[in-house]
């Protein structure tokens, strides 16, 4: 019977499913580029220059590098937090909760795990487009140029997964916008800060140089510092493993939280 | 077998926390039929069709679409129907027809039939002038149109469509309802809720009347009429004292009634009619009278 051959069940994580989602963001992003691009880039800008500047003033030189490079490599990882983490937390809870887009995805033959999978992975790739930037502008004000920065945009995605998984899964989890502040404040202003961007982490307390081992941005900045200045074998490959390993598992939660928010 | 339904629930329950909102519901859609879902706000519509699209997954019962039991085949089954929701969800940024492409996608169309897919949608839904127009610049109506358009991209042999016409002006509603019949005529099974009776009594084969999460009363709108409300009811009116009189001595005869706000309706006439003005009996009567005056 010709039924029966239809009846094989659609497997999970399919490329269509996935696809269709990507397409839907890209078409949508060919309409809101140009304010995305614009803080994306402007901001890290920003950074570079009042720190590399402001600082760089008054301390010449930070571990061996010149500060504006120094603080170069590391605002890449800044970068990609704010391009990714934010973008994740606040489109996820206008997506599902005032444009009812999910609704609609979910109507068609895509399951959460695609959706969310999908959304993390176009998130993602943007991160690692956007965390070029810095680097760009370091280069401008004089870094030199290395071949293992052509790695940058694929560390850029690798932890751009993870904090857009990040940003799916708060979302799901918080019951308003302004429940946002407190992770904000709480999470993601402190591993900004303490992740080696702006200062080395050698001059801090013991344990919070322990802590900053799990702070999956402090790994993003010590890789991007590498690409431009030399990598360093067997640390790197753990600062990657560090990277997978938090973008697996927030992946898993953002999955699970926001499977549990969308379907009653 | 397989395929004589497009819909089969069987003793579905949903329950959220102590609300019970589907309540052992059995309903059936044969293919190729509307199914009109009726029921007052809260009777648990919108929870049954969340149940058919896998969005709410039932406790208890068993559901099949399209032939494919749910939830474990529900991508299947959603794979095949069209779902037009009651909020609208269009990506509002976008043209028209960029909204209809990110379906033809979503129902993962091939390359060579999106084109096609995306122009014929556009047909259907009287939207061709509009096609590069963002959707924040449509009126209502040619939103809604759009808006089903984009379930019916990929011909689906289901159409769920949760209260169609809510909210619109009567001009834009009867439009959809030529839009719907149409489909009818294509042979495409279609479950539709609503409140609004009129449109249930004009497009559905069938109608379930649902109430408290339950289908108080199933079938084709002019047998559920003459089953509940006899052929002929008789309206009178009068003061509060008046009506409350009618009510009682037509009750005390062995007749229904109920109230309209400005009269009393005595159905399921037999001969000892009271005075009043005339008229057939139609759907309302049978759903107020299934359903309660009270609103709950």
């Amino acid at each position: 019977m010709s039924t029966v051959a239809r009846r094989t069940r659609l497997r999970r994580l399919e490329r269509p499913a996935l696809l269709g989602v990507l397409v839907r963001e890209m078409i949508n992003f060919s309409s809101y580029w140009r304010s995305t691009t614009f803080s994306a880039t402007v901001e890290p800008t920003i950074y570079l220059l009042a720190f590399g500047f402001g600082f760089g003033s008054l301390v010449s030189t930070v571990g061996g590098y010149d500060y504006v490079e120094f603080v170069g490599t590391g605002t890449v990882a800044t970068a990609v937090l704010f391009s990714s983490a934010f973008p994740a937390m606040f489109g996820t809870f206008i997506k599902y909760q005032f444009q009812r887009t999910y609704d609609a995805i979910l109507a068609a033959p895509v399951d959460t795990e695609e959706l969310a999978t999908a959304e993390a992975l176009w998130i993602a790739s943007r991160a690692g487009v956007y965390g070029c930037v810095p680097l760009l502008v370091a280069i401008v004000f004089g870094l030199d140029v290395a071949a293992g920065m052509l790695l940058v945009p694929v560390f850029g995605f690798l932890a751009g997964f993870g904090w857009a998984s990040f940003g799916i899964f708060v979302s799901a989890t918080a019951s308003s916008i302004e429940n946002f502040n407190y992770i904000i404040s709480a999470v993601l202003t402190p591993l900004f800060l303490v992740a080696g961007t702006f200062f080395p982490l050698d001059s801090l307390p013991e344990w919070a140089q322990v802590l900053a081992q799990f702070n999956p941005l402090f790994h993003l900045v010590q890789l991007v510092r590498h690409a431009a200045f030399g990598f360093e074998g067997a640390s790197d490959l753990g600062h990657v493993a560090v990277i997978v390993a938090f973008g697996l598992l927030m992946w898993r939660l953002a999955i699970w939280r926001l499977q549990r928010r969308l379907v009653d | 077998m397989p395929g004589a339904h497009a819909i089969v629930l069987r003793g579905a329950v949903k329950r959220y926390g102590d609300i019970v909102a589907v309540d052992h519901l059995d309903l059936e859609v044969p293919e190729g039929t509307c199914v009109g879902l009726l029921g007052p706000n809260g009777a648990g519509k919108s929870t049954t069709m969340k149940l058919l699209t896998a969005q709410a997954i039932a406790d208890e019962g068993e559901i099949t679409v399209l032939g494919y039991t749910l939830p474990g085949d529900s991508k299947q089954a959603r794979a095949e129907s069209g779902v037009v929701p009651q909020l609208d969800n269009l990506d509002t940024t976008l043209t028209v027809e960029q909204n209809l492409i990110v379906f033809a996608y979503l129902y993962r169309l091939g390359r060579r039939e999106r084109r096609a897919a995306v122009d014929r949608a556009l047909e259907i839904a009287s939207l061709g002038d509009r096609r590069t127009t963002r959707v924040d610049k449509l009126s209502g109506g040619m939103r809604r149109r759009l808006l089903i358009a984009r379930a019916l991209v990929h011909r689906p042999r289901l159409v769920l469509l949760d209260e169609p016409t809510v909210g619109l002006d009567p001009q834009v509603r009867q439009e959809l309802w030529a839009l719907i019949d149409l489909l009818r005529s294509e042979g495409t099974s279609i479950l539709m809720s609503t409140h609004y009776i009129e449109e249930a009594e004009r497009l559905a084969d069938s109608v379930t009347i649902m109430s408290h999460g339950q289908a108080v009363a199933t079938g084709p709108p002019r047998d559920l009429i003459s089953e509940h409300a006899g052929d002929e009811a008789v309206e009178v009116y009068g003061s509060p004292a008046k009506l409350a009189e009618a009510e009682a001595a037509a009750r005390a005869a062995g007749l229904a009634t109920r109230r309209t706000g400005t009269s009393v309706a005595v159905l399921r006439l037999n001969g000892d009619a009271p005075e009043g003005e005339r008229r057939a009996t139609n759907l309302e009567d049978v759903f107020v009278l299934l359903t309660g005056e009270e609103i709950s």
